[in-house]
């Protein structure tokens, strides 16, 4: 079964995780690569123009070996100077690793490039396509064979939390050691969905709404035991509010 | 649990940058030598990350921070615990005179096996010329050597013009790179389990020998060795290096060949095959343990036993070697592209064929010389 996290353990015991790339992204990224390897060939062309004035035959061959290498090395040149990645990669936010966390080697980018002859049998990265999809960590067959994954390198954005707290009272933080608790038990995961459902919450259909902000608040209740007295003017939504207003706001 | 992030951040955050400081500088020059106190500092401001890392991680607001520090924690992490040999600053030198007649040896018995399937190919393509005349057609897939050699040796040998003339260099080129997607592929099919390699490698000494004996029965030994040898020699052996590469990353794949690869004995194995397998220093110093957390290419914490190893150490293992021998058949491959588009093409009267053959029979005792005994270690079988 494919994960959609590479998970490594140090041996501090530490654990980090790397979101994995999935077959789409990667495939939009080598779009990119593809289209860039096309301009800088026909850009090749035009200087063969230009050394077709000293001999047309050698601006045939120097044309040939240079597309040729520009194919080969293409990948190889970008992953290695760029810490895996390419042009392609860059845009998309992908990037080649080792898959057991360590030192991206110089024979792992070759490796993973040169295998591409097998990987992208019998047209449009079919084998590998399949591979990937197969694969436990999203790996085509030149991963596999190389031992790197390429990961999603997410950009690191900041809540904007004005938008969905607008500085109104908050009756939770009353309770400093409640709120304390509140802090520890929601599971990150947990509060960023509630903190989206919140950016998002106008998207929704009111029915839908209703329903799954009440589902929301039921279970971040079920966290933290609040005094009926504290709580129970509270809508689902605005206790839901109340609870990302504690957890993202720590600086009052 | 943290109470104060704000605290927190304003305290750690200098060691974080710090850290990714000393991380750019060890990326940008891996071969930089850190002194004794820069590698404790770098240590000290890991360890500190992680413990960072193992707070934020019970901590809900901050998953852009975690990941942050996951990413940081992730690259100190390679830095440390890589054990692999970092390879030396890339010198043609050393590379010609060591690196790949070495690497050439280490692997002979996928070498020895690649020319076989080779030879049989070879004998299986003559005897099929030899005994259906049906087959030449099915068998050689080039327009120019369809028809009867006798005809084609006339007509070279009585040309009044040159026929690559204002084309020779293009046609080189063409060679060169073909021949190299051609041997590219042929190491690549290694993921097939071999399997692919062999074919190729078969079907090459099929259209070879096809090729032969159909110049042979038409009494054309001469022109066949003056037109083949004197690039043949080097591209014929680069195409067995290509399937010696395929097969050493199949044998890595499969598991066979005592790891480091075919023609790799234990201990040679032992001695060099691992060490490009990652271990990590366990406690009391035993450096026996891949470091891989889950995804434990070796399996558990058993002894390093190159045999025993998992497929994902033994790949690891094979792919430096991979790169030598690809990068030794692109070299062998621009000579024979030259030689073929530059010599080989010119036949009696232009050039004696006895000139010819004997410059393919030097370079063949000259490949053969210097993939055998070049770059010998004492320890060498």
């Amino acid at each position: 079964m494919r994960h959609e996290i590479l998970t490594l353990r140090t041996p501090e015991g530490i654990e980090f995780t790397l979101p994995l790339a999935g077959p789409v992204s990667r495939m939009l990224a080598w779009a990119i690569d593809v289209a860039c390897v096309g301009a800088a060939g026909a850009a090749l062309g035009g200087i063969a123009g230009g050394l077709q004035l000293v001999s047309a035959d050698l601006a045939t061959a120097a044309v040939t070996v240079a597309y040729f290498v520009l194919q080969m090395g293409y990948g190889m040149v970008c992953e290695w100077a760029w810490r895996g990645q390419t042009l392609g990669k860059r845009v998309l936010r992908l990037r080649v690793v080792d898959a057991q966390g360590l030192r991206l080697k110089p024979s792992q980018v070759v490796i993973r490039n040169l295998l591409r002859a097998v990987d992208a049998l019998p047209a449009f990265y079919l084998v590998g396509g399949a591979a990937m999809v197969l694969s436990r960590h999203a790996q085509r067959l030149g991963d596999f064979a190389a031992g790197t994954v390429v990961v999603r390198v997410p950009r690191p954005r900041e809540p904007d939390l004005d938008a969905v707290l607008p500085g109104k009272y908050n009756s939770l933080r009353a309770l400093p050691h409640l709120a304390a608790r509140l802090r520890r038990r929601v599971t990150p995961d947990e509060a960023w969905l509630a903190l989206r459902a919140l950016l998002r919450r106008d998207e929704l259909d009111p029915a839908a709404r209703v329903s799954f902000f009440r589902e929301l608040a039921a279970h971040l209740r079920s966290q933290v035991q609040y005094p009926p007295e504290v709580v129970e003017t509270l809508t689902d939504e605005q206790y839901v509010r109340n609870v990302v207003d504690v957890i993202f706001r720590t600086e009052r | 649990m943290i109470l104060d992030l704000e605290r927190f951040l304003r305290l750690e955050r200098p060691l974080w940058r710090e850290l990714e400081a000393q991380l750019e500088r060890l990326e940008r020059d891996p071969h930089r030598a850190l002194g004794v106190d820069e590698v404790r500092r770098f240590h000290y401001l890991y360890q500190r990350a992680s413990s960072d890392l193992a707070q934020v991680q019970s901590f809900s607001s901050e998953p852009e921070l975690r990941r942050y520090l996951e990413g940081l924690v992730s690259r100190s992490y390679g830095e440390t615990h890589e054990t692999r040999r970092l390879p030396d600053r890339f010198s043609p030198r050393r590379y010609l005179a060591e690196t790949f007649p070495r690497t050439f040896r280490r692997h002979l018995r996928a070498f020895a096996l690649a020319a076989a399937v080779t030879l049989a190919g070879t004998v299986f393509g003559g005897l099929a010329v030899a005994l259906d005349a049906d087959a030449k057609p099915a068998l050689i897939p080039f327009s120019h050597l369809e028809g009867d050699p006798s005809r084609r040796v006339a007509e070279e040998e009585s040309a009044s013009e040159d026929r690559l003339s204002g084309r020779k260099a293009s046609f080189s080129s063409m060679l060169m790179t073909h021949n190299t997607r051609v041997a590219v592929f042929c190491l690549a099919l290694g993921l097939t389990w071999g399997t692919g390699t062999l074919i190729l490698l078969f079907y090459n000494g099929v259209i070879l020998g096809a090729v032969a004996v159909d110049y042979i029965a038409a009494g054309q030994t001469p022109f066949l060795l003056g037109w083949l040898l004197p690039h043949g020699a080097i591209e014929i052996p680069a195409f067995v290096l290509a399937g010696q590469a395929g097969l050493v990353l199949a044998s890595a794949l499969i598991g066979w060949g005592g790891w480091g690869g075919w023609g790799t004995s234990s201990a040679q194995a032992g001695s060099r095959g691992a060490r490009d397998i990652p271990t990590r220093r366990v406690a009391g110093g035993r450096r026996d343990e891949p470091s891989v957390g889950q995804s434990s290419a070796a399996g558990g914490s058993a002894p390093l036993n190159p045999e025993a190893l998992g497929v994902a150490a033994r790949l690891r293992a094979a792919g430096p070697d991979l790169v030598v021998l690809i990068a030794g058949v692109g070299l062998m491959l621009i000579w024979a592209g030259l030689v073929e588009a530059f010599l080989s093409q010119y036949h009696e009267p232009v050039l004696p064929y006895a000139l010819k053959i004997a410059f393919g029979a030097v370079e063949l005792v000259g490949l053969t010389f210097y993939l055998a005994f070049v770059g010998r270690e004492k320890r060498e079988p």
